[in-house]
């Protein structure tokens, strides 16, 4: 059993939730990237995606595309980012997920960049422009890399649909909440808890929530119907803020429900 | 060549194309896929488009033989396809109605579109208002700039022109803006693309809706000459007046089929657009397609005096008809385009649009170096009014880019 499935399964055990923080490597810089990786591990992260910045986010809202720029002023590079991820493997337990456009990747080689993050200790791999219909072009390297492609749904994918991306994955289903971009938002739309159910019941895999989250309040009315969220704009504006204190409340939310080991 | 039959079932030209969309709008491609191949089968959509494209458009529009441009070049007779002659100045509007008709027949009551020189926006803005549809347009900021005049007339038109910042604020980011747009009122808006770009089934919508420009040539061509020319020429910002006129002549061989890049300041500097010069394979806004980009993937700024070739991508088709060898790529600087400008406005009357004024250099230069026996017809894919204050700008010595 890989280090997904495990988690996954000892969260199951425990009754509880998982809450998945996603940051920018390199926001900062990626000397911090080590710490920062630590840190949300000892905050109660159950696995941590790590954004790889690219100049044309189209998936992304204002938030995170300026911590892309940030981390692209830092001269942040893919190949970076796996050496620094090599170190973490040392002292970071939890999975770890990189989440990156196609082009970084098809620009790194796409087979040495399977064998790469393999050696890194990576877990999985997002990897938001890449439906179903293309994945070919990585999903092998990756199997063979034992990386798990993280597959993603949104409100938009029918049912039939939903089905069939739920039944190749392993590791974690990721439910877009939102037809929309990154970003926090107030409001969601209020279909969002029978779109949940509906994934929950197709998938297999345990389903993540994610997109617009930003509170406690909407974390604990999502996981009603799923079994974590993932949590990206919040958690990128708390590093740039330096709010850290405010990040070690917000993913304590699941804490008084059931312990998080 | 064979007959030919891209893209396949996948929207695959060979290696190239695809449809590299986030999940949310994989619904949204698929549904138009259908839709467009419903919509092929029927005659009275066809014929609907072809009445307004006569009509409204004012189709078909010459092939003018340019004897003084001929003349000047001293070598193979240059004939210009008249685009310029098109409603709203370009050859824009042929995909423009064709795509605005198809989002009528899905329902679809609201378009957003990406523009560079705003002629993509002018054309779209228009068949909007024709149409009774409502309009969006992500235009640059530096485009806003370089062709004010064209904001107003997407406004008078009654469309909403919403300014762009991100990156290099060109049609890039604007395309950008425009997709994640799309992600978000994907339920009741048509993406109306504006050039043979984008995820599939984009790149083969819009090549079939100006493949127009192509057929035309070629009976006009042949009623006149009673044969085909020796070489089509076009210029290429994303690839669509280019595609349009190249697409009829692949299984003609004998024909030679040349694109024109922006080579800017020139291509061993930063500043150029000549993707598939000095490009590589890569994704972006939904393709793999030749793209200018560093050694990380992180996509470069593109850099034109014309504002229509300054995208750092060039569609799919092209990359993959570069990579068989059946069309060559060449590239033509920002002084040579002002040059040319100016040359086809002496010795033709007829002002280009600086995009158009990349073709015609490129034609002069072969015209030289073929036979006075041989011909080339040249898309002159727009008019240059948009242009005449930015170039006037640059030659009394104003601000230039
Ligand atoms: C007159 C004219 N020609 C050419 C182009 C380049 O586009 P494409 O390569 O898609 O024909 C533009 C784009 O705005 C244009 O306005």
């Amino acid at each position: 059993m890989n280090r997904l499935e495990q988690s996954f399964k000892l969260l199951n055990e425990n009754n509880a939730k998982a809450f998945v923080p996603y940051m920018m490597a390199g926001d900062g810089g990626l000397a911090c990237l080590v710490e920062r990786l630590v840190l949300l591990e000892k905050f109660g992260a159950a696995a941590i995606e790590v954004g790889v910045p690219f100049s044309d986010p189209v998936a992304d809202g204002p938030t995170i595309q300026s911590a892309g720029i940030r981390a692209l002023e830092n001269r942040t590079t893919l190949k970076g980012i796996i050496t620094e991820l090599a170190k973490a493997r040392e002292v970071v337990t939890i999975p770890i997920i990189l989440m990156t456009y196609l082009n970084p990747i098809y620009a790194y080689g796409i087979d040495d960049f399977a064998r790469d993050i393999q050696i890194a200790g990576v877990d999985g791999c997002i990897i938001p422009d890449l439906p179903l219909e293309e994945e070919d072009i990585i999903a092998p390297q990756l199997a063979d890399a034992q990386v798990e492609l993280i597959r993603l749904v949104t409100p938009a994918t029918p049912l039939e649909r939903i089905k069939e991306i739920a039944g190749r994955g392993k590791g974690f289903l990721y439910a877009v909440t939102v037809k929309g971009i990154t970003g926090t938002r107030n409001l969601f739309d209020n279909d969002l808890n029978e779109f949940l159910k509906a994934v929950k019941m197709l998938s297999p895999i345990p389903v993540l929530a994610g997109f617009g989250i930003s509170n406690e309040d909407q974390i604990k009315e999502l996981t009603k119907n799923c079994d974590g969220v993932v949590v990206g704009s919040k958690i990128v504006e708390l590093f740039e803020k330096d709010k850290l204190f405010e990040m070690e409340k917000l993913m304590s939310v699941f804490k008084q429900e059931a312990k998080i080991v | 060549m064979t007959t030919y039959t891209l893209p396949n079932k996948k929207g695959h030209f060979g290696m190239f194309g695809g449809r590299f969309v986030p999940e949310t709008l994989m619904k949204a491609v698929l549904e138009l896929e259908q839709a467009y191949d419903n919509a092929k089968k029927d005659a009275s959509f066809q014929a609907e488009i072809d009445r307004l494209l006569k009509e409204y458009v004012g189709r078909e529009t010459p092939l003018y033989f340019a004897e003084n441009l001929s003349r000047h070049a001293g070598g193979a007779n240059i004939y210009l396809k008249r685009e310029d002659l098109n409603h709203t100045g370009a050859h824009k509007i042929n995909n423009a109605i064709g795509q605005a008709l198809l989002a009528v027949r899905m329902g679809k009551k609201k378009i957003v579109a990406e523009t560079g020189a705003g002629q993509h926006g002018v054309a779209t803005a228009t068949v909007c208002a024709l149409l009774n549809l409502d309009c969006i347009i992500f235009m640059g900021e530096e485009d806003i700039k370089r062709q004010a005049l064209n904001v107003f007339r997407m406004e008078l038109l009654g469309a909403k022109v919403v300014s762009v910042t991100a990156g290099s604020a060109t049609l890039k980011d604007a395309v950008n803006e425009a997709l994640r747009y799309w992600v978000a009122n994907v339920d009741d808006t048509h993406y109306l693309l504006g050039s043979v770009m984008g995820p599939h089934p984009f790149p083969t919508i819009v090549r079939d809706f100006q493949s127009v420009i192509g057929k035309e040539t070629k009976e006009q061509f042949q009623l006149r000459n009673s044969s085909l020319p020796d070489a089509v020429v076009a210029c290429i910002g994303g690839g669509s007046n280019a595609m349009g006129m190249f697409y009829p002549f692949i299984e003609d061989e004998e024909v030679s089929l040349y694109g024109v890049e922006a080579a800017g300041q020139g291509v061993d500097t930063d500043y150029h657009a000549a993707s598939l010069t000095k490009g590589k394979p890569g994704v972006l806004h939904g393709a793999l397609m030749y793209l200018l980009q560093n050694d990380d993937g992180q996509i470069q700024e593109a850099h034109s005096i014309s504002a229509g070739l300054d995208y750092p991508g060039v569609g799919p088709e092209h990359s993959h008809l570069k990579e068989v060898g059946r069309a060559k790529y060449f590239s033509i600087t920002d002084e040579e385009a002002l040059d040319s400008f100016q040359l086809l406005s002496r010795l033709e009357g007829i002002i280009p649009a600086l995009e158009s004024a990349h073709a015609i250099a490129y034609a002069v230069k072969l015209a030289s170096e073929m036979k006075y026996s041989e011909n080339i017809v040249v898309c002159l894919s727009g008019r240059g009014d948009k242009d005449v204050d930015a170039v006037k700008a640059r030659l009394k010595g104003g601000e230039g880019k």
